[in-house]
């Protein structure tokens, strides 16, 4: 019997990739351990191993096709005896998944940043536009800032020689030499220290974290050394340093690499801590974040670094820490989100208009300092708050946003402030559980009916 | 790599060209009465009242700083513990500013705000005083990692005690320290007691220094109680520093005549352990005996250097009682730069 080859997933993220290359060819006698082909991940190239012994029927993907999905049929494999016609393959080589391979950036980004029209905050002075992934707009900022300051260098785990473990910093290394991107032992405590040290001695530290459930082992460094130097000097010791990496939920990496920080960095005076959603976000705060004279968290999201988004096509674009950005106008609530919540807010929000409730989305961009003039002026105009983030709600930014909404617009408001957070669990493996753990749409779209009394 | 060397000659090494001169000699004795003198003051505004939180004093350990920044260049740059006034008086900042910070006035190093453990001069490369034990060590290292981007011909100097020794990132920093070759010499300032834990309860093993030979690191063992010793084996490692040949892990055995912090009486060694320092081994007096030995210094020279130390002193005391403090606006000053 004839078997598919299928295309795997080779990242907890991973949905689609690229086959570069086939290293066999049909009528090749295979078994367990030949490699079949190489595809490109989001991530890197891999080698795509054989598990089953039999000849190579056909190939049903050419090499050099985009957007493969995972678990589409690229060959099949024949059994003893077997011949290739018998196979159900389709006859015609380019398989029809592959056609829209070229289409698919732009289609994303259609989905995901629908209301690029809607002169965002600080970009509307720009006319030249380029759809870049987040993953690019990261590394573009980084380079543009390196070029522009010499005392700007960055380092981490697998950063350099690996080109960065989500190869956000793809293409450094051979720009900038190995003095400027440095590749770190295994040692976030020390190398945290290490980059507070640098950044008091002149320099302008980026430090990647490989996901921020790793900063944990360092957080000592970040809160009681670059957090609050500064205060305890009498202000003599500022300390420019950028602390970057991907935060909150990846995909099916279970509790221990799977948690949201921002409102445990939020709560240090001393410290600015952004979240960016879409790559014009990634692009202008990280470069704000660069030059910034304090210590800057950084939260990116690793399912955000494959998303295509518009971005203003030049190296002036910068956008202010500390302003948030109304995503979308609307008049009966207001749905506040930051990093990936804000594409589901915008989502639940396409839903909600079908049912006639105009919601306002905020993307924060900044959780600290955060944007409560922004805040309060749409809770002034809707009356009515629905808080997103992938966190625990206990403690969480939502907890925070509801405490000021109260201080500060309480006569204004029509419902109590709503919460859609994490469930209050460690994130657990389970597909189905982990679904249930995360803050969905349909929970925005239920809370936005709640405080509509609808 | 390793080459251990305890290094305690008697005095100035006789016709050797690193030997120290009259002049600099007579400045150890002064640098290390200063701080000696320092301290016993800040212990008695602290039993006053005048000196708040936590105060833990470099009595005792003097010879270990005085020597080491005797062999520093301008520009070099300096960390080190909680225990920090020795260092930043031997970094040359001055007493009434260290003194009025200890009083939380205004005039203080940090404005008041940041006390005992948290000072900080950029002028004269002293980059605190960190309160966490071991933080430091990394910061230090990242220091290092400054003075070889910028090539600006720099050393860091990361101290830390023995109690910061068995901390991780003390291992983590030497590591990256000897893989990148860093510019910085750490010295561990082994007093024997990380808080009322001695050393021998606390550390697997007892020989230090040889921590560093895991790590490819330059290891020195040193007498801390002889300001000599210690300023010859600085020489010795600074050059290898300089000489780009990566970091030095130096031990210095030193001992704190003071408990841990103010509030400690001490009760984990006997009073004969401290009587025998105190009397055998006191830097300062070993110093000055040294110096009389050599007809440096007269009775009167001694009494007139004496003298000049207990006033700048007491002109730091009393300095330190009579500034202002902090205006109450302060409170919300320097927790974030204007971008």
């Amino acid at each position: 019997m004839a078997l598919d080859i299928l295309m795997p997933a080779l990242s907890p993220t991973m949905t689609e990739g690229k086959l570069s290359k086939w290293l066999v060819k049909e009528g090749d006698q295979v078994s367990s351990g030949t490699i079949l082909a190489e595809i490109e991940t989001d991530k890197a190239t891999m080698e795509l191993e054989c598990v089953d012994e039999g000849r190579i029927g056909r190939l049903l993907i050419e090499e050099g096709t985009e957007g493969v999905p995972v678990k589409q049929a690229i060959a099949t494999l024949l059994g003893e005896g077997e011949s290739a016609p018998s196979t159900k393959a389709p006859a015609s080589k380019p398989a029809s998944p592959a056609k829209p391979a070229k289409a698919a950036a732009p289609a994303k980004a259609a989905l995901q940043a629908p209301t690029v029209a809607t002169s965002p905050t600080g970009e509307t002075q720009y006319s030249t536009w380029k759809t870049q992934t987040v993953r690019q707009a990261l590394r573009d900022a980084m380079a543009e800032e390196m070029r522009r300051d010499p005392n700007v260098f960055l380092m981490g785990e697998e950063v350099a020689t690996y080109q960065g473990a989500y190869k956000i910093s793809q293409g450094l290394l051979e720009e900038f030499g190995e003095n400027r991107v440095v590749d770190t032992p295994i040692t976030e405590h020390g190398f945290a220290g290490l980059g507070v040290g640098a950044a008091f001695g002149g320099l302008v530290p980026i430090v990647e974290f490989m996901t921020f459930n790793f900063a944990m082992q360092a957080i000592d460094h970040i809160i009681n050394s670059a957090a609050k130097t500064l205060y305890m000097s009498g202000g003599q010791m500022g300390c420019p340093i950028v602390f970057r990496g991907p935060n909150g939920a990846a995909a099916r990496v279970a509790a221990q690499h799977s948690q949201c920080y921002a409102s445990w960095y939020a709560h240090v005076p001393g410290l600015k801590v952004v979240a960016p959603w879409s790559a014009a976000d990634a692009k202008g705060l990280l470069k704000s974040a660069i030059r910034d004279p304090n210590p800057v968290i950084f939260l990116e999201h690793e399912i955000l670094y494959g998303q295509s988004f518009p971005v203003p096509d030049t190296t002036d674009f910068l956008l202010p820490i500390g302003q948030a950005k109304v995503e979308r106008p609307g008049k009966d609530v207001t749905i506040v989100a930051f990093s990936i919540m804000v594409g589901k807010a915008l989502e639940a929000a396409e839903k909600l208009a079908e049912e006639g409730i105009d919601a306002e989305v905020i993307n924060l961009r900044s959780i600290r300092p955060l944007d409560t003039a922004t805040i309060i002026t749409s809770i002034e105009k809707t009356n009515r708050c629905v808080t997103c983030e992938e966190g625990w709600a206990f403690s969480g930014i939502g907890s925070e946003i509801a405490a000021i909404i109260m201080e500060q617009a309480f006569d204004h408001l029509d419902a109590p402030v709503t919460r859609v957070a994490g469930k209050d669990v460690p994130m657990p493996y389970a597909a189905n559980l982990e679904a249930l753990a995360m803050p969905q749409v349909a929970d925005i779209i239920e809370a936005a009916k709640t405080v509509c009394y609808r | 790599m390793t080459t251990k060397k305890a290094v305690s000659p008697k005095g100035p090494a006789q016709g050797s060209n690193t030997a120290p001169t009259v002049d600099e000699l007579i400045k150890f004795y002064k640098d290390m009465l200063l701080i000696r003198r320092f301290e016993e003051r800040a212990g008695q505004l602290y039993g006053m009242g005048l000196i708040g939180g936590f105060c833990h004093l470099y009595i005792g350990q003097e010879a270990v700083v005085v020597g080491l920044q005797a062999c520093a260049n301008p520009g070099d740059t300096v960390v080190t513990s909680y225990r920090d006034h020795g260092h930043m008086l031997a970094c040359g900042m001055d007493p009434k500013g260290v003194m009025a910070e200890l009083t939380g006035r205004a005039a203080g190093y940090s404005k008041g705000k940041g006390g005992s453990m948290h000072m900080f001069s950029r002028e004269k490369g002293f980059f605190g005083g960190h309160g966490i034990v071991a933080a430091q060590v990394p910061i230090g290292t990242g220091l290092a990692f400054a003075h070889k981007y910028k090539n600006d011909g720099g050393l860091s100097m990361a101290y830390m005690g023995d109690g910061a020794f068995n901390q991780g990132q003390v291992y983590e920093s030497l590591n990256m320290a000897s893989l990148w070759q860093l510019p910085v010499l750490y010295v561990v300032e082994n007093n024997k007691y990380g808080m009322g834990t001695s050393v021998e309860r606390s550390s697997a093993s007892t020989d230090l220094a040889s921590r560093g030979d895991a790590y490819n690191v330059k290891t020195m063992a040193v007498d801390g109680m002889d300001v000599m010793a210690v300023r010859e084996a600085g020489i010795e490692a600074v050059e290898h520093i300089r000489a780009g040949k990566g970091p030095v892990l130096m031990e210095a055995k030193t001992y704190r005549y003071r408990g841990h912090s103010m509030s400690d009486p001490a009760k984990y060694r006997t009073k004969e352990e401290l009587q025998k320092m105190r009397t055998e081994h006191d830097p300062i007096d070993h110093l000055r005996q040294t110096l009389i030995a050599m007809k440096a210094l007269d009775d009167e020279g001694f009494k007139a250097l004496d003298r000049d130390i207990k006033d700048l002193v007491m002109a730091a005391a009393e300095f330190a009682q009579a500034a202002p403090e902090p205006d109450p606006s302060e409170l919300w000053t320097d927790i974030v730069v204007a971008a």
